[in-house]
């Protein structure tokens, strides 16, 4: 009487032999996350190379884990940073306490600071966890020049703000477009 | 670390050491250590989607004195502490210990009185793994960077010294076991374009550029 049951039962998984796989082959295959995946951070840059940090330390009031720690410096004739007075002489994010809940990208009132999907983020000890400003900032895309240098954008940092719609450096997509795209 | 530091030296060769360490990191049995929302991710890893059978380590034993890897998963609070400390002492040799999210790896974002600030306090962490949670990628790149230190661990007293001198004549190689993402060192081209990268101090970017470019192609963003 129960053989019947056995069967079925049998059945079930023996018809899973012919059904889609669903397992990811994670390291040989990365999915790509969704496009809003809060990853790791971007300092991002202006079209011309220019840090896009002013240094505020918003982020920094607005992490509930305390894991950024920006020191801010002002710009001067000679060593430009950012357009506009301040930039952000050291920037650092913990991510031994960073949760990626994107407070700190809500904050940001430049654009500057954005998240990627990188996640790979696994390291064997607490100071390398610890991400600079130099291993934080975006790459040098073409066209793009290492500051310190001048303002090549505009006259004042009011141009770069002002052209940020239609020229966002290396933030685009995070920014909303005109045709609503990203 | 176990048995073979007692064997004779100069009787094992490389080829031993690397058969060893092969056999551990391919059934490396993780010990049930789910304290918090990060377990739930640890389960997910372990189900059909992620699969860590794959790896060889699909039971998570209760025990753990069966067990080679210790996940704590989730906040660790001061009375949780010394439970944490027996199961470790419990584990047999080799062990290692895996602290997953940043509340295991350094209190996160409970910088309180209740937790502890950094699973590390109490036992020795091999890998730290931020996020929170991790999502299962995370979890299984930590243990597959784990796997990437287990088979650079040298075999007996005599194998290590070697080992010293050859970094102190060479210098350390230029990517450390762990250090590289998994699915970089898993990739030959994208391997090579890691290390030339580290080399030159810029493999964080090298990072954004790939991810810049790949949204690039999902979503005509960056350009």
């Amino acid at each position: 009487m129960s053989i019947g049951g056995t069967l079925k039962g049998f059945g079930v998984t023996f018809s899973h032999m012919f059904k889609p796989v669903v397992t990811e082959e994670y390291p040989e295959q990365r999915k790509p996350p969704a496009p809003r995946y809060h990853g790791r951070h971007i300092l991002n840059r202006w079209p011309d190379g220019l840090e896009k940090c002013i240094g505020c330390e918003l982020c920094a009031w607005a992490c509930p884990a305390d894991a950024i720690f920006v020191e801010g410096a002002d710009n001067t004739e000679d060593e430009r940073f950012s357009p506009g007075e301040r930039y952000a002489q050291t920037y650092q994010i913990n991510y031994a306490r960073c949760i990626f809940c994107g407070l700190c990208i809500e904050a940001c009132p430049t654009r500057s600071l954005t998240m990627s999907n990188e996640y790979e983020l696994a390291r064997d000890n607490r100071r390398d966890l610890i991400f600079t400003k130099e291993m934080l900032l975006a790459p040098l895309l073409p066209g793009m020049e290492r500051p310190p240098h001048d303002m090549r954008l505009g006259e004042t940092e009011k141009d770069y703000y002002v052209g940020a719609l239609e020229n966002p450096g290396t933030s685009a997509g995070a920014e909303h477009y005109k045709g609503g795209q990203a | 670390m176990g048995i073979e530091e007692k064997v004779p030296t100069g009787v094992l060769l490389t080829t031993v050491e690397k058969l060893v360490n092969w056999s551990r990191k391919a059934s490396f049995w993780p010990a049930t250590f789910g304290l918090a929302c990060c377990a739930i991710e640890m389960m997910a890893t372990g189900a059909a989607r992620y699969d860590l059978a794959r790896f060889g380590m699909e039971v998570f034993r209760a025990s753990p004195r069966q067990a080679d890897l210790m996940i704590v998963a989730g906040r660790v609070s001061q009375k949780m502490a010394p439970v944490l400390r027996q199961i470790y002492d419990q584990m047999p040799e080799p062990r290692w210990v895996l602290s997953m999210g940043v509340c295991a790896s350094s209190g996160g974002m409970f910088n309180n009185y209740a937790i502890v600030q950094g699973v590390d306090h109490i036992v020795p962490v091999d890998m730290y793994l931020p996020g929170c949670p991790p999502r299962p990628e995370m979890l299984i790149d930590a243990i597959l960077r784990l796997h990437d230190k287990v088979m650079a661990e040298p075999l007996g007293d005599r194998r290590r010294r070697m080992i010293e001198a050859r970094v102190e004549r060479d210098g350390p190689p230029i990517v450390a076991p762990g250090a590289m993402p998994s699915s970089y060192r898993f990739d030959k081209a994208k391997r090579a374009e890691w290390t030339k990268a580290v080399a030159q101090g810029r493999e964080e970017q090298l990072r954004i550029q790939k991810w810049m470019e790949e949204r690039a192609n999902l979503s005509g963003g960056a350009k």
